[in-house]
């Protein structure tokens, strides 16, 4: 068949881009999306860090001093929300956009006007989100997980509003995986199997089906407290012959599984930045896949590890603490591959690695605080405690966004046609990998103590760590401006980026120029061995 | 992989950003008209929401008036039929998993909560301090906290609304045959059947929600087993309706001489939904009326 | 990197002033709990310096800057499946001695004092099950100290009025429940968290080796004053208690007697008033706001209101006190405060903030709509 590229583009050639506002509304191109993604996941970002700021700011000491409860409690709702549904999943969306195309050698995703707009669903749905913070009785305040009968017959108006963006929300995920699946399926180049692909696409193809397997479950269950609060059913009564724990159940069914979503194309970024700066191949390859999709499996058979403390009974507790336990072993095969891919590599420290390894031992040290908190008898001690608040900053701020960040530095140059200023991004790093800790690590100490979470006050005995927590908050938020420098300096100029500008890099989307055009692969590449 | 070596790129398109225009009217809208109903105000709410929706029936008119010209030139391929099929099964799954919730839901009434509040496993106390007359029992026609209902039996109008979509499911892939082998005077038969047996089971549905209202009792407001027999119910109908919808605009395009022996993705994607209606039917047929 | 040291120092740290650590409690379970804890944490840290170590090993020694030429291997099932068992069987051992403290735990057979434990918006009931003995219990924390114009306390925001006594060395077993929304009760010298869920009761259970005031707070969000719901437990010798309890006994029977007498009596518009503030500001004023201006949308304001100002609205306003407003926040206090109090908080919320009604409701009339 001839109706290709170039007989629909005859007017718009390789590298000549559609210009003006409507290039980006109406875009097909996934390089285009793929951009408006990121931004927009970096938009959110700031959006939501300023609202931890808040937050900190609140925190610094004991006493009520800048907002009063109703607005803390939106705060931390609402960080919540926007750092997960705005920040680390676009971003991956994003990522996704850019690089599964050029890394399978197709020319595109598979289904590019549904593409565009499974993005532009998340600025609308976001409006609508932070909007409702300026209705009458503020925006939402049950916390992210918005537990019924909180969320339900105790909760204010925008609750409503809140429902519907987050079903449009979900829709616009379940496209954006829809797409990520198609794609990989039906248009990796000849000779690209699947034992083939690189590990990215591996890691996205598996989060993709996590995607379309639990967001529906969380459109069901917001439809279900849009029902109890406003047409009188009773899903979540106990009077009614319901009961609230079966909330945390079907929320949590999403729940869990969301959270490997945030980590599972982090282990595909790191294990694309490490072989390279390692010089040396990724070791066990097959035994990464196996440990990807295992963790994808038991994923589906831990979720009430949230719910210890619901009073379920014993057996139920037994059977989702081993479970837990078990994902520490896939988990662990992925660390080790990494240890064993740099063991005896030629190493260097560019920016992208530097990250990736801070990823490494950072993660790591999350997920033992995960595994602590899956020992049932010891959560009932940690659970809804600040412990809990430093396990999963751990693993999303040091796991999910430093790779989102190692990402950038490392792909950036093909993007942008540009090299970053490296002694910036260094700074960038080591300010962010200092402050980091000192913001999170102290939090473990609180939460041991008995500070729980989701407070605006606290006993004066937790005043000095709170402190230091805080500081180091505004030394994390002030040091992601240098990132925004680095980035936008990178994009309007620099040293000219060669098309593999990585001596150890594999992988298709290096054999294109730097930038990419706008158009690659038109004609599918040829994948040898 | 021969086909594989030219491929499909659409060039860019005004319908995706009014999609997302729409979604998010209706999503605007729709929370408004949900405070406006259940405060009594009045408010722009349904207003918003109309006129979302009326975006997004022109966005789907514009966007499939574009694939259908695309799809009419020519400028398809075996590549892009796949993606198609396979992102309309993805779609598909995901509807799944959204029913999935809800009889989640069901299940975690009947077999937990219920059995729990009458003291069953670890909650001997919660039925002799909270609930020391509530009995377990499903259909749950009493509440715990005392609303009765009445339950509603599978035989009469649900058994006829089964023979009915099952019927409608044979009566699709008959025409989906019949359109393999280009026999379009059977395939309008066909089809047209489909679209009166769903139209039917529509009517039925209705005139069942009638009688569970006026003269069981059961309403949205009795309780877990009300409110997963209606959502359950529902959102099923919704979907037979959207469903009904696509059949009746393929059955239009075949009147227009639409569609090949070869090329009728559309055609395709509407017959698996139907089938997917349909087994969802079943599984409600099953869990909510006869167990 | 910087992580590693300050994990290795944290058990060094851990002393009474500034608390780094779990507390190892004063009960066996709160003992088995804290060993735990230290035990996954000791297994995590060898892991942690074995894996961390190792890398660091690699940055250091097989770097590009020192002429290395990479190694070609990158596959090895030998170590891969070592590597796959024994993390898992470091697991097995951590689960085995979880999996018995857990069943221990969850076993509340044989209790010698049962409590139940009504969490609502934001405060805890306790009632005996034995006795006829049942109390609200509130944080004690006077607001000035929270709003910063007097200087914080040593249990700032960890004080109540009535704490909940229980004697010591005896199973006492907890039934766990909420009026309204999830709580969640939790004493860490206990180790014991169980959350109150509305409709269902949790059982928990504890014995207290030593006396003493222990302190928690609530661990479930549960709306605007969730940091301000704090738990208080004084643990007493059998006898001291004995005592305590007979004595509450004959407290609450007489309180309930004159609260009999005092239907009978009528108060002055002053007593009222006095009486009425105290209330409304422990209690109303969290929702409602000590200036009666509620919060835009969420607390309705009382200043004003038709309820509170209406010229026949008394008793439309005494029965949304006492019974509260279904599916909404208002709760009803009928069963929390005292007739005289009801009257009293009533009164006052009709003449205070301009609302100046001039009426005065006595306990007779509140006595009319509660005992019709
Ligand atoms: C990216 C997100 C992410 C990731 C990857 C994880 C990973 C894990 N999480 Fe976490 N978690 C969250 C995000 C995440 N979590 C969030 C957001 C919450 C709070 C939600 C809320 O309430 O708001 C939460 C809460 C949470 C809880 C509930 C706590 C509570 O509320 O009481 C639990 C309990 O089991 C838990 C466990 C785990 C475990 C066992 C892992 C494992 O996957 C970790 C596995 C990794 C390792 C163990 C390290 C590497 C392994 C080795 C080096 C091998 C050898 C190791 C051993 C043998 C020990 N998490
Ligand atoms: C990926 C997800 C993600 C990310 C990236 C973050 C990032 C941060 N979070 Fe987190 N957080 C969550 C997910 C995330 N969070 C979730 C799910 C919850 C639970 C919510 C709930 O309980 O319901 C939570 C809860 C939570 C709490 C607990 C609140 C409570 O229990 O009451 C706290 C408290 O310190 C906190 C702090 C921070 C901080 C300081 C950052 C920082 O890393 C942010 C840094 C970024 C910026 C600051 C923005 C960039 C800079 C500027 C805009 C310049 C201006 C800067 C200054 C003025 C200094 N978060
Ligand atoms: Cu009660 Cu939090
Ligand atoms: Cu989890």
């Amino acid at each position: 068949m001839s109706t290709t590229v170039d007989t629909l583009h005859h007017e718009e050639h390789h590298d000549h881009k559609p210009s003006g506002i409507t290039r980006w509304l109406f875009t097909t191109n996934h390089k285009d999306i793929g951009t408006l993604y990121l931004w927009f996941s970096f938009l959110m970002f700031l959006i939501g860090g300023s609202m931890a700021m808040v937050i900190r700011a609140e925190l610094f000491q004991p006493g009520l001093q800048l907002v009063e409860p109703h607005f803390f409690n939106q705060m931390t709702t609402v960080h919540g929300l926007v750092m997960i549904f705005g920040a680390v999943m676009p971003a991956f969306t994003g990522l996704a956009n850019w690089l599964v195309p050029m890394m399978i050698g197709a020319p595109d995703m598979a289904l590019p006007r549904m593409n565009n707009w499974s993005f532009w669903i998340l600025p609308f749905a976001f409006i609508i989100l932070l909007s409702s913070l300026f209705m009458e009785g503020g925006g939402p305040a049950m916390g992210w997980t918005f537990y019924a009968p909180l969320s339900t017959t105790y909760s204010n108006d925008s609750t409503a509003l809140f429902v519907f963006s987050v079903h449009i929300m979900g829709i616009s995920s379940i496209m954006g995986a829809i797409n990520v699946i198609v794609t990989i399926m039906n248009l990796r180049a000849p000779g690209m199997t699947y034992m083939k692909m690189p590990m990215f696409v591996w890691t996205w193809f598996i989060t993709a089906f996590l995607l379309i397997a639990v967001m529906p479950v969380l459109a069901g269950a917001v439809t279900m407290v849009l029902t109890d609060k406003y047409f009188g059913t009773s899903f979540f009564d106990a009077s009614g012959g319901g009961d609230p724990v079966m909330f945390q159940h079907i929320f949590w069914f999403f729940g869990h599984p969301e959270v490997y979503i945030m980590i599972l194309p982090s282990f595909g970024i790191i294990s694309a930045i490490i072989p390279t700066f390692t010089r040396k191949k990724l070791f066990g390859y097959s035994s990464m896949v196996y440990a990807t999709a295992s963790i994808a499996i038991l994923s589906f058979l831990v979720w009430a590890h949230h719910m210890f403390t619901t009073g379920m009974p014993v057996v139920a507790e037994l059977f989702f603490m081993y479970c837990t336990m078990l994902i520490a072993v896939p988990t662990g095969v992925k660390i080790f591959n990494w240890v064993a891919t740099m063991w005896r590599g030629a190493m260097s420290f560019e920016t992208p690695m530097l990250f990736a390894l801070a990823f490494v031992i950072l993660f790591t040290i999350g997920g033992f605080s995960g595994l602590m908190l899956a020992i049932t008898p010891v959560d009932f001690q940690y659970h809804d405690t600040y412990f809990v608040v430093a396990h999963f900053h751990y693993v999303l701020v040091t796991g999910a966004i430093f790779s989102v960040m190692a990402a950038v530095y490392y792909w950036l140059p093909k993007w942008t046609g540009h090299m970053y200023d490296e002694t910036l991004a260094k700074f960038h790093f080591w300010a962010s990998v200092i402050s980091v800790n000192v913001l999170f690590f102290p939090m473990h100490f609180v939460g041991l103590a008995g500070m729980p979470r989701r407070i605006p006050d606290y006993s004066v005995q937790f005043a000095d760590i709170n402190q230091i927590v805080s500081i180091g908050g505004f030394a994390f938020g002030l040091s992601q401006l240098i990132f925004l420098w680095v980035v936008i300096k990178c994009a309007r100029g620099g040293e000219k980026a060669a098309a593999k500008p990585w001596e150890g890099a594999e992988g298709l989307e290096w054999t294109i120029p730097s930038p990419a055009p706008y158009h690659t692969f038109e004609k599918p590449p040829k994948i040898e061995g | 992989m021969a086909e594989n070596s030219k491929y499909y790129v659409p060039a860019s398109s005004p319908w995706p950003i009014m999609g997302a225009i729409g979604l998010g009217l209706i999503a605007f809208g729709a929370g408004h008209t949900v405070l406006d109903v259940t405060k009594n105000t009045d408010g722009y709410g349904s207003n918003i929401l109309t006129a979302g929706i009326l975006v997004i029936l022109v966005m789907l008119f514009g966007w499939f008036r574009d694939q259908i010209n695309e799809s009419m030139s020519g400028k398809f391929n075996q590549q892009l039929g796949r993606s198609y099929r396979q992102g309309m099964s993805w779609f598909i799954f995901s509807e799944v998993m959204f029913f999935a919730a809800f009889f989640g839901a069901l299940f975690y009434a009947r077999n937990v909560a219920v059995p729990w509040l009458a003291g069953a496993s670890n909650n001997a106390m919660t039925h002799s301090v909270l609930w020391p007359e509530f009995v377990a029992q499903w259909p749950l026609v009493e509440t715990p906290g005392g609303t009765t209902t009445e339950a509603m039996g599978w035989y009469g109008l649900p058994a006829i609304n089964t023979v009915l979509l099952l019927l409608s499911s044979v009566t699709c892939h008959m025409a989906h045959i019949a359109l393999e082998n280009n026999r379009r005077g059977r395939l309008k038969l066909f089809l047209g059947a489909t679209i009166l047996l769903g139209g039917g089971f529509l009517f039925l549905q209705g005139s069942e929600y009638i009688h569970a209202y006026q003269e069981l009792g059961l309403t949205l407001q009795s309780g877990v087993y009300g409110n997963t027999f209606f959502l359950l119910t529902g959102f099923h109908g919704m979907h037979v309706t959207l469903g009904t919808l696509m059949l009746i605009i393929m059955f239009l395009r075949i009147m227009k001489g639409h569609f090949t022996p070869q090329s009728h993705f559309a055609f395709q994607a509407t017959s698996w939904y139907w089938h997917f209606v349909d087994v969802v039917w079943v599984c409600l047929f099953v869990f909510v009326y006869v167990l | 990197m910087l992580a590693l040291p300050a994990l290795a120092v944290m058990p060094a740290v851990a002393d009474d002033t500034v608390r780094l650590n779990l507390r190892e409690g004063v009960t066996e379970i709160s003992q088995r709990v804290y060993d735990l804890h230290m035990t996954i944490f000791y297994i995590c840290c060898v892991i942690g310096v074995i894996v961390f170590g190792t890398m660091f090993w690699s940055m250091f020694r097989h770097r590009k800057s020192k002429g290395r030429t990479p190694a070609k291997f990158h596959e090895s099932i030998r170590v891969e499946v070592l590597w796959t068992i024994i993390p898992f069987l470091i697991l097995a051992g951590m689960a085995y001695p979880a999996t018995t403290t857990l069943i221990h735990m969850e076993n509340t057979d044989d209790a010698d004092v049962t409590v139940q434990v009504t969490a609502s918006q934001w405060k805890w009931h306790y009632k005996y099950f034995d006795h006829d003995v049942e109390y609200y219990s509130l944080l004690a924390t006077p607001d000035q100290q929270i709003h910063n114009k007097l200087p914080k306390g040593e249990n700032y925001l960890l004080e109540v009025d009535r704490p909940l006594v229980v004697p010591t060395g005896k199973k006492i077993r907890f039934l766990i429940t909420s009026d309204d929304v999830i709580h969640s009760w939790w004493v860490p010298d206990f180790a014991v968290k169980k959350d109150a869920n509305p409709g269902f009761i949790n059982e928990a259970w504890t014995i207290v080796d030593k006396p003493g005031i222990y302190r928690g707070q609530c661990a479930e969000l549960c709306g605007n004053n969730h940091g301000f719901m704090p738990v208080v437990v004084i643990a007493k010798e059998p006898a001291e208690y004995e005592k305590w309890i007979t004595n509450m006994e004959v407290k609450q029977r007489k309180a309930r007697e004159r609260e009999q007498e005092l239907l009978s009596m009528e108060m002055s518009k002053d007593e009222l008033m006095k009486m009425g503030e105290k209330v409304y500001n422990g209690i109303c004023a969290a929702c409602h706001q000590p200036n009666g201006q509620g919060v835009q949308g969420v607390f309705p304001a009382l200043a004003g209101s038709p309820v509170t100002t209406g010229k026949d609205s008394i008793t439309k306003h005494i029965d949304t006190v006492v019974h509260g407003v279904k599916g909404t926040a208002m709760q009803a206090f009928g069963t929390q405060l005292s007739m005289q109090e009801l009257a009293a908080v009533i009164t006052y919320e009709r003449n205070a903030w301009g609302n100046d009604t001039g009426d005065l409701v006595q306990a007779a009339d509140v006595n009319k709509v509660m005992n019709p």
